[in-house]
C-alpha cells in the first residue's frame, strides 16, 4: 500500500505502508521529520499530521484521547491527527497527508 | 559551596533511579539532577496513567507506579536530587574528578559522571512561527518566573491543560487575562477548570475559542496576536503572550561536552556504557551501540554493567567482590534498615 506525503518544505514523498503498523511507524522509518516523543501511545502531540479531505472518513474517528492530546498540537484543523493513532488498513491505500508544523 | 559525592546521575527517569540502586549494592553515593520538577522522566511526565508490559516480572505496571517503586528501591542508599535544574557545564579537575554546575548554579563534585538523560530534557514547546526568537522571554513567556511583571498588564493565555488553567486562575488576581483554547474543552484537572469557568462567569477573565495564527511587534512595547477561529482572523494586543504547548524534549548542553555523538545518541561501549570521554557514561535510551533497542529494561542492564565500571574510578585499591543481593549480610542490613 502507498502513502503520499508531503512534508513541511513542500516535498512529496510517496512510501510503501504496512497494515501491521501505524501511520506513525511508517513516517518515522522513513526518516520523515516527525519526532513522535513518546513511541506511540498517544502521550505527546509530536506525530500531528493533516489528512486530505477525502480521506478522513475512511479513518476511525478520534477518540478523547487523541482529542486532549491535540490540545498541545500548533494550528489544528478539522483534518488533524495524531499518526500514531492510525492503524493502516487496505482501504487507506493512497492515502495523502501533510505533517503539521513543529 | 561545593558538594561532594561519587557519582552524579544526570536524569531522574527509570533508568537513572535504577542506577543509584545498582550504584548503592557497591557503596557508591549518588547526586540526581532533572530539569522535571519530580523524579519519572517520561514515565511521570508522559505517561504516568499508561500501562507498561515488559519490564520483568510485573505484568502491568503504570508509568507513575515504576516511578514510585524505584524511588522506594533506590531510597535505602540516600540519594540526593537535584530537581528543575538542568546540568550547563562540567569540568574535569586535575585530581581526575568532575565538577558539574546546574542551571540553579549548584555545583557538584563527583569521580564519574552517569548521564541517563533519555531523549534529553524536558523543556516547554514553543510556537512554531519564525523569527520570534527577539520575543522570547521579553513578550513571550513559556514560564512565568517573576509574577509581578505581569501585574496589571493584559495578558493572553494560550492552553487547554494544567499549566494554561492554573496560570489563568492565579494571575486574574493581578492582571487582565484571556484564556484561549482551540475548543471549550480541557485537559486541565476538573478543579481548576471549575474555577476558571466560575471566573468567566463573573467576568474576572475572558475565555476565547481559538487559535494563534501569526505574531507580531507592534507599537508601544505590545504584541499583535492574529487569531484564527475558522475562517474567522482577528486582532488581539496584548503586553504578554503566555503559550502552553506542553514539554518537548531537548539534548540540550550535553551536546557540548566533547563526547562522541551519533546524531543525538552518545556512543557507548557495550562492556562498561562508558562515552569516548572516561569516566562518563551513558545509559538508557541516550546511548547508542550496535543492537541497541530503546527499552527500560536495557537500560536497568547497562545501569549494572556501568556501576561495575564507576566501581573501579571511585575504589581504585580496592577488589569489587561479587555478591548477590539474597545472600549479602552487608546488603541486607542497608536494605532492611
Amino acid at each position: 500500500m502507498k502513502i503520499k506525503v508531503t512534508d513541511r518544505e513542500g516535498n512529496k514523498h510517496e512510501l510503501e505502508g504496512d497494515t501491521n503498523s501505524t501511520l506513525m511507524e511508517v513516517l518515522r522509518d522513513a526518516n520523515l521529520d516527525i519526532e513522535a516523543a513518546c513511541g506511540g501511545c498517544c502521550a505527546c502531540a509530536t506525530c500531528h499530521v493533516y489528512i486530505k479531505d477525502e480521506w478522513l472518513d475512511k479513518i476511525s474517528g478520534k477518540d478523547d484521547d487523541e482529542e486532549s492530546m491535540l490540545d498541545q498540537a500548533f494550528d489544528v484543523k478539522h483534518s488533524s491527527r495524531l499518526s500514531c493513532q492510525i492503524s493502516l488498513s487496505e482501504d487507506l491505500d493512497g492515502i495523502e497527508l501533510e505533517l503539521a508544523p513543529e | 559551596m561545593i558538594e561532594k559525592t561519587d557519582v552524579i546521575v544526570i536524569g531522574a527517569g527509570p533508568v537513572g533511579l535504577f542506577a543509584i540502586f545498582e550504584l548503592g549494592l557497591l557503596n557508591i553515593s549518588c547526586h540526581v539532577i532533572d530539569n522535571l520538577d519530580k523524579p519519572g522522566g517520561q514515565c511521570a511526565e508522559l505517561y504516568p496513567e499508561k500501562p507498561i508490559y515488559d519490564i520483568p516480572s510485573r505484568v502491568k505496571i503504570t508509568g507513575q507506579q515504576l516511578t514510585d517503586d524505584l524511588l522506594a528501591q533506590a531510597k535505602p542508599f540516600n540519594p540526593v536530587y537535584h530537581l528543575n535544574q538542568q546540568v550547563e557545564k562540567i569540568t574535569k579537575l586535575e585530581i581526575n574528578e568532575w565538577i558539574v554546575e546546574t542551571s540553579n548554579n549548584k555545583k557538584l563534585q563527583a569521580k564519574c559522571i552517569v548521564i541517563a538523560a533519555g531523549a534529553g530534557s524536558f523543556v516547554p514547546r514553543k510556537i512554531p512561527i519564525e523569527n520570534l526568537d527577539n520575543l522570547d522571554g521579553k513578550k513571550i513567556l513559556y514560564a512565568v518566573r517573576n509574577k509581578s511583571l505581569l501585574e496589571n498588564k493584559k495578558i493572553l493565555i494560550v492552553g487547554g491543560g494544567d499549566s494554561a488553567l492554573d496560570w489563568t486562575n492565579e494571575l486574574s488576581k493581578i492582571a487582565d487575562v484571556t484564556l484561549m483554547h482551540r475548543r471549550k474543552e480541557f485537559r486541565a484537572a476538573p478543579d481548576s477548570v471549575s474555577k476558571m469557568l466560575e471566573l468567566e462567569n463573573d467576568k474576572k477573565i475572558n475565555f476565547l475559542l481559538g487559535q494563534i495564527d501569526n505574531i507580531e511587534e507592534s507599537k508601544n512595547d505590545k504584541l499583535k496576536v492574529i487569531v484564527k477561529n475558522n475562517e474567522e482572523k482577528i486582532d488581539l494586543e496584548v503586553d504578554y503572550l503566555l503559550p502552553f504547548f506542553g514539554l518537548k524534549m531537548e539534548l540540550g548542553p550535553i551536546a557540548n561536552w566533547g563526547l562522541n555523538l551519533d546524531e543525538n545518541l552518545i556512543k557507548v561501549d557495550t562492556e562498561k556504557f562508558e562515552t569516548s570521554v572516561s569516566s562518563i557514561f551513558a545509559i538508557g535510551d541516550i546511548n547508542a551501540y550496535p543492537g541497541k533497542l530503546k527499552l527500560i529494561l536495557s537500560g536497568f542492564h547497562e545501569a549494572a554493567l556501568m556501576a561495575q565500571q564507576c566501581f573501579k574510578y571511585c575504589y581504585p585499591d580496592k577488589k569489587n567482590v561479587f555478591r548477590y543481593t539474597t545472600s549479602s549480610k552487608d546488603l541486607h542490613k542497608k536494605l532492611n534498615s
